[in-house]
């Protein structure tokens, strides 16, 4: 499913996508200038505080904005961080469960706030009280955005933070031991009882462990820090709103209508943006079954911009030499709900074509019922290609399960329910 | 001797009621067996993981705290999976069940399965031993048909990934092999059934284990989990298997709040759950992917030697993984368990346990509730008094980890909210976190 064309090795293997391609940086930046202007930038970067803006809807949710305070505080320059996801301030001591809470939250549309340790670029690990909110556009009510204000948790329980000894295990490994201070082994023990046997366990690196013991308890900030989280978000969104009047795509911090019925929900979009192959997602309830997600690779493969084919329905795709029987056969498997794979002419948006190797195949959501129908696409030529990887029928079928399980899963909270 | 009726599931198409004999002849049966007659000819895709993986940093760690990128095995499992659906293997479609998630504060998630177990009778089994031999005789996954196969999965011996398309089965290699369920609880739910052609019978040894941890961490997706259960705990076949799915939700278990006891020399952090229902150990961490595993098989191996039923999920990308015992499957022999919730079928198997409830009746879905859930899972626990005997059992076993164990009046590792935790059943005096050397 990763890396479409171009694997070569004998052996797959998964491509840690953290290259960012100067398309994306493209999509990075209208992102952001598209709803606020540059000016907002500039704004924002008057703002104190540390903060990120990221964009949901981008392959990765990468971050598009990161402010001044948060450069300095975690040691990287700007473009080192712009682009990529949330998770490189991450490692080996950041508690899982509050990733969880921050990815479900995420997921929901929600806001959250959670004591989380993440590392500067040097590799040393520091505790922040981290709050993220979504963004919502006024029209639509969709989320376009998440805020993330960090507020670092320094001064207190340095002692004890300050023996983390492990560093995340990204970049260059050397060093580790740089940042293990010393903790003084009566500090860690003082049970007279049983300071005999703890002698030999010692000296074979068990110093590491007791200092780890301290580093990943959570951090309780105070009612002070957590003062300071709101005010920076009050201030971030003043801005924010305020810079999308100018360019007439309107933001709140509250949702303002309830999301139009044919809109994706930001959970479903980001699970989308997993998938790095050419497929599309129509809905079957909407007039004429328009689509309503199209992936990257979809609009690489047929030129298209992604709001020429949001909204339309896929036939655009035929052209004079399309097969009637070919369409007939699509339109009967739609009709008794059945997957179906066609070989199909179909043209680009500059007239070329291209024999389209295409599945389609009912998606049903919680209720059991179908809800979208996917349709994945394979250039023909392409076909050959990558031997020792996934046969590309196999990796259209993984597209499938992949739209399957997110929708099924993602549908399943309708009724009201806190998580 | 304690038995119970319940009806088993059926994982294969070549399950016969009673769990008999395979339905194909033996012997150039020509109908693609896993018996010599067919198996030479048999190709199915390999992949191999690199074994020493540090399960620390990047190359583990989850890599976007939203979702990160289709991993390899992940779409080898789908798309596999996919197509198996489309070919018609499965005895319903999962995806046309309803499911929800049940208000509350722990999100529990039901399911409303009719079509599980229809058509199948109740068989008898016992639930008092949790070792047995294993049967020749009665179904094993040498019977299944080539078609339900995914694919084989074994580490590397060159140290990198590796995928082959089509690998014929080295039978005197002792291939683990992963194959459908036909009747899955969730999309992708597959069987892990390692060194099949050895016909190990249901019981935790280290390597298996690893394996399972394996391909947990391989498909390096939060949403696709293992579970094991033991004889006596629910499991059917007693032929070594884990079982898998998909469901992107966090189940209730990984919500749980949790109290740190311990941590082992390599790393491994143990923790109790709190405020859970079932009472329980959480493994984590670990320098290395063997280290958290070799630790939780020790546990398992001494809860099966002490013939106690336990339930093992591995969750977070085999980062994490969670061990009950359990002891509804004895209550339910010796009748102590209230007829109402017997009368609902559910059978308390880890996927339950870990608050994925899959109803058989549409009247237990349309009512089903948190307290619903947390009284049935109540009855699956140990009592507090047991659970306390149990773990001390599991951390004489496990002493060999030099664990530093946390005495309780050392400051609170409570995830989440703060409870009203119970002290450490800690081995240790000391009124400090200390390091003890068992
Ligand atoms: C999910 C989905 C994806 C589709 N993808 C394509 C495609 O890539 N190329 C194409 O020519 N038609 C595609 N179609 C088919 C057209 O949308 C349409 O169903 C077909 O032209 C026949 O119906 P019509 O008679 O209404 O045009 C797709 C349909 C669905 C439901
Ligand atoms: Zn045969």
């Amino acid at each position: 499913m990763e890396s479409s064309s171009s694997t070569s090795s004998s052996s797959t293997r998964r491509t840690t996508s953290t290259e960012i391609t100067s398309t994306s940086l493209m999509a990075i930046q209208n992102s952001f200038d598209s709803v606020y202007s540059r000016y907002a930038r500039e704004a924002l970067d008057e703002l104190p505080g540390n903060f990120t803006i990221t964009d949901p809807s981008i392959p990765g949710h990468p971050i598009i904005f990161a402010s001044q305070g948060f450069l300095k505080m975690t040691g990287y320059d700007r473009d080192e961080v712009v682009g990529r996801g949330g998770a490189m301030f991450q490692g080996d001591r950041t508690s899982r469960r509050s990733l969880m809470e921050v990815r479900e939250a995420v997921r929901n549309d929600r806001s959250c706030q959670v004591s989380l340790l993440n590392y500067r670029k040097d590799g040393t690990p520091f505790w922040m009280l981290f709050h993220v909110s979504p963004v919502f556009g006024r029209d639509g009510g969709r989320v376009v955005h998440f805020v993330a204000v960090q507020v670092p948790l320094e001064g207190r329980r340095l002692r004890r933070r300050r023996s983390i000894g492990c560093r995340r295990g990204s970049g260059d490994d050397g060093g580790s031991g740089d940042y293990v201070l010393g903790c003084c082994r009566k500090e860690v023990c003082n049970d007279n009882s049983l300071e005999v046997e703890l002698v030999s366990s010692m000296d074979h690196g068990l110093d590491h462990d007791t200092k780890e013991l301290d580093s990943d308890k959570p951090c309780e900030a105070t009612d002070d820090e957590k003062r300071s989280v709101m005010v920076a978000m009050d201030n971030i969104f003043s801005v924010l709103t305020h810079y999308s009047e100018s360019t007439g795509r309107l933001v709140c911090r509250k949702r303002c209508s309830i999301p139009d019925m044919g809109l994706l929900s930001t959970s479903l979009i980001i699970s989308l943006g997993r998938i790095k192959q050419s497929f599309v997602l129509t809905n079957p309830h909407l007039p004429d079954m328009p689509i309503v997600y199209a992936s990257d690779a979809f609009l690489n493969l047929t030129g298209y911009a992604r709001d020429e084919v949001l909204g339309r329905n896929c036939r655009f795709l035929g052209g004079p030499d399309t097969d009637d029987s070919t369409l007939y056969l699509i339109r009967e498997s739609i009709k008794n709900e059945q997957p179906c794979t066609v070989r199909i002419l179909n043209y680009r948006k500059d007239r070329s074509s291209f024999w389209n190797l295409l599945h389609i195949s009912p998606v049903r959501d919680a209720s059991g019922k179908v809800a979208y129908y996917v349709g994945v696409q394979i250039e023909d030529e392409c076909k050959n290609e990558d031997r020792q990887g996934l046969s590309p029928e196999k990796r259209q079928l993984s597209v499938v399960g992949v739209v399957k399980v997110a929708v099924r899963s993602l549908s399943m909270h309708a009724g009201s329910s806190k998580s | 001797m304690l038995r119970i009726k319940r009806v088993p599931t059926v994982v294969s198409n070549y399950q016969k009621e009673e769990g008999g004999e395979a339905t194909r002849p033996v012997g150039g049966c020509g109908r693609n067996c896993l018996k010599s007659c067919c198996i030479q000819e048999a190709k199915l895709p390999l992949y191999a993981f690199k074994r020493l993986q540090k399960a620390k940093g990047k190359d583990l760690a989850l890599q976007e705290c939203g979702e990160p990128p289709v991993a390899f095995l992940d779409s080898l499992i789908l798309g596999e999976w996919e197509e198996r659906m489309q070919r018609g293997l499965f005895r319903y479609d999962v995806t046309a069940c309803e499911t929800k998630v049940i208000p509350g504060e722990y999100g529990f998630i039901a399911q409303l399965n009719e079509g599980r177990h229809l058509k199948k009778r109740p068989t008898e089994f016992r639930v008092d031993k949790v070792l047995q031999p294993f049967d020749q005789n009665k179904f094993n996954f040498t019977k299944v048909g080539q078609e339900e196969l995914l694919f084989q999965f074994e580490s590397s011996d060159d140290g990198e990934v590796q995928f082959f398309p089509n690998a014929p089965i080295d039978v005197d290699n002792s291939p683990s092999l992963v194959a459908i369920n036909v009747s899955p609880i969730e999309y992708g739910h597959v069987l892990l059934i390692p060194r099949i052609f050895e016909c190990l019978p249901q019981r935790i040894d280290h390597e298996s284990f690893l394996l399972a941890l394996h391909m947990a961490a391989e498909a390096g997706n939060p949403y696709f989990r293992l579970g094991y259960n033991s004889l006596g705990a629910f499991a059917t076949i007693n032929h070594l298997h884990f079982q898998a799915y998909y469901l992107a939700a966090p189940f209730p278990i990984e919500k749980a709040p949790t109290k740190k006891i311990a941590k082992s020399n390599a790393g491994v952090k143990i923790s109790e759950l709190l405020k859970y229902p079932v009472r329980g150990l959480v493994f984590e961490g670990g320098d290395t992917l063997e280290d958290l595993a070799n630790i939780v098989s020790d546990a398992c191996i001494c809860l099966q030697n002490n013939n106690i039923p336990y339930n093992v999920l591995i969750a977070d990308c085999g980062k994490q993984v969670f061990l009950l015992p359990q002891c509804y499957a004895e209550k339910q022999a010796l009748g102590e368990v209230d007829a109402e919730l017997l009368d609902t079928q559910v059978n308390p198997a880890v996927w339950e346990i870990s608050g994925h409830m899959v109803l058989k009746r549409k009247k237990d879905y349309e009512e089903a509730s948190e307290a619903n859930a947390w009284r049935l899972l109540a009855e699956v626990s140990l009592s507090e008094a047991r659970f306390e005997e149990v773990n001390a059992l599991i951390f004489e076993a496990i002493a060999s980890f030099e664990l530093e164990v946390k005495a309780e009046t050392s400051e609170e590792e409570v995830n989440a909210a703060k409870s009203k935790a119970r002290p450490a059943k800690a081995m240790v005096a000391g009124t400090q976190e200390c390091l003890v050397l068992q």
